[in-house]
């Protein structure tokens, strides 16, 4: 038998589940993960990606020295090998770095930057990230890939409640009565989270009602599935909604106490009927009518949503309508209730809650707040722009129009995972200058001036901020490969290098010894955290902020007596088309989404044993349409739409409606995104990745 | 509200619905396990909990005996100890037990003869390396039923196992014998996880220890993948 | 994942009658799908599977448990030949090799032609007869080598029970009336029993079980009256009743010969019982060996149900009740009674944890009163006489008539009714006969498989639960097996160690482990080829069987062998 040489507790590294691992550790190599079976989030059970699925930290692609690109200064460039890279020292790299920040900040001033946190890396990484871009380079051009995926969920319940994140948490799923699964391919997205929904129907005889165009596995489980066309979600809940106020299953005494805008809601919405959305959206009415019957009359109800809602043209709306259903009937601030988005990447929830977004501070501190402002102004020692800075998409456009000339990158992947990649790619070809920190070289690290090893989850500390807002620890468990550095610690060296340059007189503050002394510091400044420090996190393995105080248990559920926003907020919602529709050119819709064995860009699926069971990228085709376009399982075909073309196998199945196909965006090779539409809700700005028009033929 | 009893001649206070084996717990003797894990149901399978109660005409599991007032429970007399002492022995001499350490220890601690049963019929099914994840070495299997009951409704939902066969040709199955990748598997290990004698392990592991080094381990991955393009199935 | 091919549309009829049941129509499904294929195929099980919500790897393992469900191809004919005890003594071992010989094949080998395919099996349950064999759906008795290929494509034995008895009370219409008519059943007394317990209120109709001291049939002995009463009172709805004609034991025919011959009996006594407890559904599961019954008592059902003696507002009573006939697939385990209910809902028959009992949580988790065959036809017999005619039946602690399945080298074997305890030494000798070619007597197994083996100067113990139980014995389900001087108990054993090995549902290690290790050592036992340490080990795993399994299976299996090494210790030392 193999003797583990230690077991590390750390937190996975793929989904916002935030699943506690035991890293088994021999010869320097984690060669089996397995979970406590007493730990919250996941209570032993993990996926094929967090038990099988970290090999990827030991791939041989992994950076270990700083590179330097051979064409350095050479424009418009071209994505490279590593070939087309020279190994340097720190030294060299950090300060031609510095150099080149220093030079674009003096000509150009804050505003030439677009920067990019993570949702992968740790809170103490982006909360160093920020501070640097903020108070070193003087711009709030920050911002991260929750923009890609949850900004619509986020400005919704900003609206509606005046909070953003997963109301309730995932230890009161197995519990539920009824709840509303929609827009989550939940057994493949947050896969352990599926199981605790399905215990609730299997074991504790909860009803689930999925809403959702596609035959998920969760609706093996549903009491009621409603298969509307894609796009038009907004329709159903809207029609739930008017069932609930016309059969008056509203929940009156919750409505005057806690919300406003009824009276004006109820009246708007009395043509909703079911039948006005079975016209628009092809679910029967009836099915309709069962579903808002379910929920209304449910003991408690909880709803849970993903991608399906918020990347859409109309997420923010699409969002909304599920918050009008829970205010209308009091399914919030209870167990077993809530509004809950399901975060995507492991730290999604912690990014956001650390500072990477353009217009807040940690914990959605406005930086437009003087007060605020002001005591980060006080704390750092340095002055704070008051302009809220550009969201990933606007940076593009931005650096389309020549006003940004830099982006720094810190573990994101922004050439796989921003629709209509051809765009943006041609803008990341013009930039001045482009420096990446990462764990491989990937889409977008080919196009970087200079490229610094980071460590991955399982060689450093800190902290991720799972779905649940829980705050949980990674800790090192195998060493760095070669020279590769913590991001924190990369970050740190430079911005003390950049702080020089610019001649500033004193430093804000760049000189950690550990991971904790810089939660410490967001801790002090941020009063939701206040609770929290590592240490308790090491004894009690997870807090859920908010947690003011350190003996405030933490909370695992929201909004028990009021909003943030005071008084619950309906809003009533107009149905609008999607942006691109089929035509007889292109006469299929195209929804993207993950399959459970890969994981975003595929940078570490694709380097792991995951890729041995799903090697190839593909595309879901109704049987009948098969037929029709000659598409026989297995063969491969050739995807276009007016933005590119992809080739990808064929799965021929009735997963997908009759006239939609469904492309995984994992692939590099066939990304999704060559063919997504660059169409944005007005308000989140998210891009719509669910729905645009293509054509498929044989190859 | 709690209940009195006798374990071992000693008075207990255990809370009402405490199993016999959580009641042993206050009294500080451990009971001896070998289906019984915390995240799976209990069935009472192993036996290997098995205690004297007084009255009773057959041993009880305490696993699943629920406590009850007054009971007269006796952990460790010849009755008990001679049905662990066989059960160890009758299990060693059906399947290898050579990765299950706790086993081992019990067949210490009771004195069992590893080679009590001369000529006995082993299962020695043969190892089913069916995906890149894990392989299935039934000839360590000992009918726990715990990665069955991790894969339906104690963890994960999938049921892609089931026990077949009957008696002695008990055995853990998929549909037909299908292939993992062809079942309703997820690879989520959770089956992995919870098996107590590396019936089921992850195939580094077993690399590990057939002695190659983690860079062949990653080669033998790109080999299969190879052999799956060869073979032009999709997934 | 490839597509499924598209299964024959043949099981989309019975599915779509059927499907809306869900798991609990599974093991119909199978049987059916059985019947049509001789065999499952994958897409068949996976048809079955989908249709009933069944998860697929469930589907495989159900197949897997009952004998008579086959996942390859078996044959047009099936044939089963009984190799139990009492049929080895009679020479069925050879009857299946001749047999095998003359279509050319191999047990569990289809013929080439796919016309034939040979089973041996456990008890067949028509040990009167002995040796037996079914093919298809029909008893075939007494084969011999010499005409087994005839017997093959013989029409079936004439029904008969082999009734030898004096007093014919729970026997009295066996052999003397159409067993489904209605007429001829009131004209002898049917339903007299039915309309006295619905004269009372269900609360006296238990008083009056209890009063009786009604007694368990099935092997167990339990008062009647009181799980009656466990489940009257028991919180939960609906309530059900469960009639356990898995009747399996070896020697054992008694059930059977009430089944096929007066079915309405035992439907009388389950509306008793459904009346007293409440239960509107009530299940008759009959083991899959008994074709022949279960075609009676399907008629039986529906001649009842156009009486309106099932159905809604039973004689007016306003009570309703209807019996669902389940078959068994082969599984002796399924005998036991929470294993029958799991079989019912459509699972592998494992026997359950109790407690709970089934009275709290039975048949899908419902209260549940689940009797043996002879239980129910005492029922109105109990009834008809009134509670104190009853009692002078039998003895103090053991009232009512009693049923014994007399076999092998018995004079007569057969059924015998017992209305006034007799000792075993009487019942063989005076009853039945004596031994058959002027032989002595060498061994009795009393009480089945489960039971022990008595010697030949320990006969004279009274055939009543109290006499037997001080003698450390149980009546069982009534088997009273005999075998003469000349025959090697050695052998015997080895059958029963294969019965054991072949029926244990491998749940719990002591059984699953120890029907194997012990029918190792049988082997060598038999063989003379026994080696040091055997007979301990044989000790050691006889008493951890007993007292550390989890069912009345595996705390049997050893019961016979310990017997024998009790009273027999000689045939124990190597070298004998």
């Amino acid at each position: 038998m193999i003797q583990a040489e230690s077991i590390v507790r750390s937190t996975c590294p793929y989904c916002g589940v935030g699943c506690q691992v035991n890293l088994h550790i021999k010869d320097e190599h984690i060669y089996k993960v397995d979970a406590p079976f007493q730990v919250a989030p996941n209570y032993g059970r993990l996926c094929a990606k967090g038990r099988f699925g970290v090999d990827f930290v030991h791939h041989p692609g992994r950076l270990t020295m700083p590179l330097i690109r051979k064409d350095f200064g050479v424009t418009p460039r071209q994505p490279v090998g590593l070939e087309g890279f020279r190994e340097a020292t720190w030294e060299e790299a950090l300060e031609l770095a510095a150099r080149r920040i220093t030079e674009i900040h003096q000509q150009h001033g804050p505003a030439a930057f677009g920067t990019f946190a993570s949702a992968k890396v740790t809170n103490e990484d982006n909360y160093v990230f920020q501070k640097f871009v903020r108070g070193v380079l003087g711009s709030n051009n920050v911002d991260h890939c929750a923009r890609l995926c949850h900004a619509a969920s986020v400005t919704a319940l900003t609206i509606a409640i005046g909070s953003s994140a997963m109301s309730n948490s995932i230890a009161e799923m197995k519990d539920l009565d009824v709840f509303i699964v929609t827009g989550s391919n939940t057994t493949e997205t947050h896969p352990v989270i599926s199981t605790f929904l399905r215990e609730a129907v299997v074991n504790n005889q909860a009803k689930l009602i999925v809403v959702d165009p596609r035959q998920i596995e969760m609706t093996e489980f549903a009491e009621v599935w409603l298969r509307q066309q894609p796009g038009t979600d907004v329709a159903i809940f809207q029609a739930m909604a008017q069932v609930i106020v016309a059969e008056e299953l509203f929940n009156q005494e919750f409505i005057d106490a806690r919300t406003e805008g009824f009276k004006d809601y109820a009246a708007a919405i009395m043509d909703c009927t079911p039948e006005w959305a079975a016209e628009i959206s092809g679910v029967p009415a009836e099915d309709i009518r069962t579903a808002a019957r379910l929920f209304a009359n449910a003991r408690t109800g909880a709803i849970y949503w993903g991608m399906g809602i918020s990347q859409s043209v109309h997420g923010v709306e699409n969002a909304l309508s599920l918050a009008n259903l829970a205010l209308l009937c009091g399914h919030i601030g209870k167990p077993g209730t809530g509004l809950n988005p399901l975060r995507g990447q492991n730290n999604v929830q912690g990014c956001s809650d650390s500072g990477g977004l353009p217009h807040v501070f940690t914990a959605y501190q406005p930086v437009a707040d003087d007060a605020i402002r002001a005591k980060f102004e006080q704390d750092w020692g340095t002055t704070l722009n008051p302009e809220p800075g550009l969201t990933v998409m606007e940076m593009v456009d931005a650096a389309a129009s020549k006003i940004i000339r830099a982006y720094l990158i810190m573990g994101e992947n922004p050439l796989m995972s921003e629709p209509d990649l051809r765009h943006s790619r041609h803008v990341m070809e013009q930039m001045e200058f482009v420096l990446v920190q990462d764990i491989f070289l990937n889409e977008t690290s080919e196009y970087a001036d200079i490229l610094f090893p980071a460590t991955s989850f399982a060689e450093k500390g800190g902290t991720f901020t799972n779905t649940d807002r829980r705050v949980q620890l990674i800790r090192p468990a195998v060493p760095a490969p070669g020279q590769a550095r913590e991001d924190w610690a990369i970050l740190c060296d430079l911005a003390k290098r950049v702080e020089i340059l610019l001649g500033r007189p004193a430093s804000i503050g760049f000189d950690y010894a550990h991971p904790s002394d810089i939660w410490q510091e967001m801790a002090r400044l941020t009063p939701a955290f206040q609770g929290i420090d590592h240490a308790r996190i090491q004894r009690e393995d997870g807090v859920h902020w908010p947690c003011p105080t350190p003996d405030h248990p933490g909370s695992p559920y929201l909004f028990e007596d009021t909003f943030p926003s005071g008084r619950g907020v309906f809003t009533a919602l107009d149905v609008r088309p999607g942006a691109e529709l089929p035509d007889p050119e292109y006469p299929f819709i195209l929804s993207t989404g993950r399959v459970l064995y890969h994981w975003h860009g595929g940078t570490m699926t694709r380097r792991s044993k995951l890729d041995d069971i799903y090697p190839d990228p593909t595309v879901e085709v109704h049987p009948l349409d098969a037929d029709a376009l000659g598409l026989a399982d297995g063969q491969w075909a050739l995807v276009r739409s007016r933005r590119g073309q992809i080739k990808v196998k064929t799965i021929v199945t009735e997963r997908s409606p009759q006239g939609v196909v469904f492309i995984p965006f994992h692939f590099a090779e066939a990304a999704a995104n060559e063919l997504t539409l660059d169409a944005r809700d007005p308000k989140a700005k998210i891009p719509d990745y669910k729905m645009c028009a293509v054509a498929l033929e044989p190859v | 509200m709690t209940l009195t009893l006798t374990i071992d001649g000693r008075e207990i206070h255990a809370p009402a619905g405490s199993s016999l084996m959580q009641a042993a717990q206050l009294a500080d003797v451990d009971t001896p396990v070998i289906c019984y894990h915390e995240a799976t149901t209990p069935n009472g399978l192993c036996r290997q909990c098995v205690v004297e109660v007084d009255g009773w005409r057959v041993l009880a599991p305490a696993c699943v005996t629920p406590a009850a007032e007054g009971m007269e429970v006796h952990t460790a007399s010849e009755r008990v100890t001679r049905a662990r002492r066989t059960l160890l022995e009758m299990l060693n001499a059906s399947i290898d037990l050579s990765q299950a350490p706790e086993i081992q220890q019990q067949m210490d601690d009771y004195q069992a003869d590893r080679e009590r049963f001369p000529g006995a019929e082993r299962r020695a099914p043969a190892m089913l390396d069916d995906n890149p994840f894990y392989v299935r070495d039934y000839d360590k299997c000992l009918m726990c039923w715990r990665c069955v009951q991790a894969c339906a409704d104690d963890l994960q939902f999938t049921y892609a196992l089931s026990t077949g066969g009957r008696g002695y040709n008990s055995h853990v199955t998929t549909f037909f014998d299908a292939p993992m990748p062809e079942t309703t598997c997820v690879f989520c290990g959770n089956c992995v996880a919870v098996c107590p004698t590396n019936a089921l392990i992850s195939k580094t592991e077993i690399y590990l220890q057939q002695g190659l080094d983690y860079d062949s381990i990653r080669r033998e991955k790109r080999n299969q993948r190879r052999a799956q393009d060869k073979k032009g199935g999709a997934q | 994942m490839a597509e499924r091919a598209t299964p024959p549309a043949s099981m989309q009829d019975y599915l779509a009658a059927h499907a809306h049941r869900g798991q609990t129509m599974l093991l119909p499904a199978l049987l059916e799908a059985q019947k049509r294929y001789n065999h499952i195929s994958k897409e068949i099980a996976a048809e079955i599977g989908r249709a009933l919500n069944v998860p697929l790897a469930e589907v495989t393992g159900v197949i897997e448990f009952y004998s008579m469900l086959h996942d390859r191809p078996t044959g047009e004919t099936h044939i089963r030949i009984c190799e139990s005890p009492v049929c080895n003594l009679f020479g069925a071992k050879t009857v299946s090799k001749t047999l095998c010989r003359e279509l050319d094949t191999a047990i569990c080998e289809p013929t080439i032609d796919s016309k034939y395919y040979v089973e041996s099996v456990e008890c067949l349950g028509l040990c009167e007869r002995a040796p037996v064999m079914l093919v298809d759906d029909r008893p075939i008795g007494q084969t011999t080598p010499d005409v087994v290929a005839e017997l093959v494509r013989r029409p079936p034995d004439p029904p008969s029970g082999l009734i030898r008895t004096g007093t014919r009370l729970l026997t009295a219409r066996l052999g003397k009336i159409s067993p489904t008519s209605l007429p001829d059943y009131e004209e002898t007394d049917g339903l007299r029993g039915l309309e006295a317990a619905l004269a009372l209120s269900p609360m006296e109709v238990i008083e009056q079980v209890k009063a009786a001291g009604l007694m368990g049939r099935g092997g167990a002995a339990f008062p009647t009256g009181i799980k009656w009463e466990g489940a009257a009172q028991a919180e939960g709805q609906p309530k059900y009743l469960v009639c356990n004609a898995d009747e399996s034991e070896p020697g054992t025919f008694k059930d059977r010969t009430l089944l096929e011959e007066d079915p309405f009996s035992i439907l009388e006594g389950m509306l008793i019982a459904a009346y007293a407890i409440g239960a509107t559904q009530g299940f008759l599961y009959v083991r899959g060996e008994y074709p022949r019954a279960q075609g009676i008592l399907q008629r039986a059902i529906e001649v009842f149900r156009s009486a309106g003696l099932l159905g809604a507002n039973i004689r007016g009573r306003g009570f309703d009740f209807d019996i669902e006939l389940r078959s068994g697939a082969g599984a002796y385990i399924c005998g036991e009674e929470t294993a029958l209910f799991e079989s019912i809902e459509g699972k592998r028959g494992y026997p359950r944890i109790k407690p709970p009992f089934p009275t709290q949580h039975g048949l899908f988790g419902k209260p549940t009163v689940i009797n043996n065959v002879e239980t129910f036809a005492n029922v109105p017999l109990l009834f008809r006489m009134g509670v104190e005619e009853y009692r002078k039946l039998g003895s103090e602690k053991s009232s009512g008539p009693r049923l014994f399945c007399l076999s092998g080298d018995t004079f007569m074997p057969g059924l015998f009714e017992i209305t006034t305890p007799i000792t075993l030494r009487d019942l063989i000798f005076k009853e039945a006969g004596g031994i058959r070619n002027g032989r002595k007597l060498g061994a009795v197994l009393l009480g089945g498989a489960a039971g022990k083996f008595v010697p030949p100067d320990q006969l004279d113990v009274r055939l009543t639960f109290e006499d037997t139980r001080a003698a450390g014995l149980s009546l069982g389900s009534g088997v009273v097996m005999v075998f003469d001087e000349t025959r090697d108990l050695r052998q015997v054993l080895l059958d029963l160690g294969h019965f054991f090995a072949h029926e244990s549902c491998g749940k719990c290690y002591p059984c699953q482990l120890g029907t194997q290790r012990q029918l190792e050592i049988l082997e060598r036992l038999a063989h003379g080829q026994l080696l040091p340490g055997d007979k301990e080990r044989l000790t050691d795993v006889g008493w951890t069987m007993t007292d550390a399994s989890l069912c009345g299976l595996g705390q049997t299996a050893a019961t016979a062998v310990l017997s024998v090494m009790e009273h027999w210790p000689h045939l124990f030392e190597p070298g004998q």
